[in-house]
């Protein structure tokens, strides 16, 4: 636990949470490890979880009609992966694949979602922190959405 | 001016088909000697005969004198009768035009080189430039995106530079199937993972405007000053001499100041919806 601490506590996400915060997040977290091409998250499942990725790469996959299994995004070393668990109705949208083996810190959401109502100081915390992950992907996704490298019309 | 103006000739001698709609030509000069020299980011008018000129930077290796390498997109009239150009038939080049790519001041700082899609082409030489002159330059790292991996252009320099022990190379798509193993993502969010000594680094960005635009802001975020982002600018080269004026971009002419700027110096123009 001592060991989660450490990690948690140097993660550029957790950076600067102070320490009761910060050890109720350690009481809902704990080391995990997937093989190659194991589903961690599968699109329509309950998102009751989310990963810090230690090491690895996950692809987030969406089944296309016709088209087979498109990777949208790629997650890999510092990462965080999954916010689905925050909001209702907490399911998974996206498939996520491991492309390599993955080791990655789980945390239970459904314990944070609890913590969350109950501390709201921890919940303020915790959702600006998730807020700037979702808008440097929506970024990312508008630059996708652009299709910059496509001919230009 | 007679020489900037009037072409030489050039023999098609082989054409690769990067992907399947970029093509590249390796050229041999025909008429006044055999060699050709340029710096890396310079680029060249191409008149394919009876059709029509048009700009396309260099992209081969600038220590190569007696070959000469063009990267072309399929996307207009010209570019669509160049692609039906055979090995023998002629060209005609007016170049090398433009100041490149500034390596004398990356010298001894470790080198970012970003490209997007066919923006890779203007950025191939500078990559030569730093292996071929290892020892001048720190770490070389190149960043690298584009739309899918069947778009990949330079595929076996890719691999090699990605197998040497002195050059970290990173390529992402927009989108992938699965037997692409690769990051997929755009090409700023490889940025903040692998830019580690900002304050003694120069970047190199090619590609898109968008994209040129939204790096040099990722790069900014990671403490690069604004001095050492280089963005080469394509816009409407025709004379190539700073002449006809068609690439001016507010005081300056694209293809005579340019195409590389530093970041400072272009940030205002960026966003601008007309100049």
């Amino acid at each position: 636990m001592e060991n989660l601490e450490k990690i948690l506590s140097e993660h550029p996400f957790f950076r600067d949470l102070d320490e009761d915060s910060l050890n109720l997040i350690v009481g809902c977290a704990s080391n995990v490890r997937f093989e190659k091409d194991d589903m961690i998250i599968r699109e329509g499942d309950k998102a009751d979880k989310f990963y810090i990725i230690r090491e690895g790469s996950v692809a987030l996959e969406i089944q296309g009609p016709g088209k087979g299994k498109i990777t949208i995004d790629t997650l890999s070393d510092g990462e965080i992966l999954g916010w689905s668990w925050l909001f209702p109705p907490y399911h998974w949208r996206f498939d996520g694949h491991a492309q390599d083996r993955v080791r990655a810190i789980g945390l239970d959401g459904k314990c944070l979602r609890e913590k969350c109502e109950e501390n709201h100081d921890l919940g303020y915390e915790l959702l600006k922190r998730f807020s700037q992950i979702i808008d440097q992907r929506l970024q990312a996704t508008r630059l996708q959405l652009l299709d910059i490298y496509g001919i230009p019309s | 001016m007679k020489g900037s103006m009037q072409p030489r000739r050039f023999r098609i001698d082989k054409v690769y088909w990067e992907t399947d709609d970029t093509f590249t030509h390796e050229l041999i000069p025909i008429d006044e000697g055999r060699f050709f020299n340029f710096h890396p980011g310079q680029f060249n008018m191409i008149y394919i005969f009876g059709v029509g000129e048009i700009p396309i930077s260099i992209c081969g290796d600038p220590d190569i004198n007696t070959r000469l390498y063009h990267t072309t997109r399929v996307v207009g009239d010209v570019t669509k009768r160049k692609q039906h150009l055979k090995v023998g038939d002629l060209l005609g080049i007016r170049g090398p035009f433009g100041n490149g790519w500034p390596v004398e001041k990356a010298k001894g700082r470790d080198v970012v080189v970003i490209a997007g899609g066919i923006g890779l082409a203007p950025l191939r030489p500078i990559i030569y430039h730093f292996l071929n002159h290892r020892d001048d330059y720190e770490s070389i790292t190149l960043i690298y995106g584009t739309r899918s991996p069947d778009k990949i252009l330079y595929r076996k320099e890719l691999e090699e530079w990605s197998s040497r022990l002195d050059m970290d190379v990173s390529v992402t798509v927009d989108a992938a199937g699965r037997t692409w193993k690769g990051p997929v993502g755009v090409v700023t969010k490889l940025i903040p993972r692998i830019i580690s000594n900002p304050d003694n680094s120069t970047a190199f960005v090619c590609g898109p405007e968008i994209m040129m635009r939204f790096t040099a802001v990722e790069l900014l975020k990671r403490n690069f000053a604004e001095q050492n982002i280089f963005l080469s600018m394509e816009r409407n080269h025709k004379c190539g001499i700073g002449f006809c004026g068609h690439c001016q971009l507010g005081s300056y002419f694209l293809c005579k100041d340019g195409p590389v700027f530093s970041y400072d110096k272009l940030k205002s123009y960026l966003s601008l919806k007309e100049v």
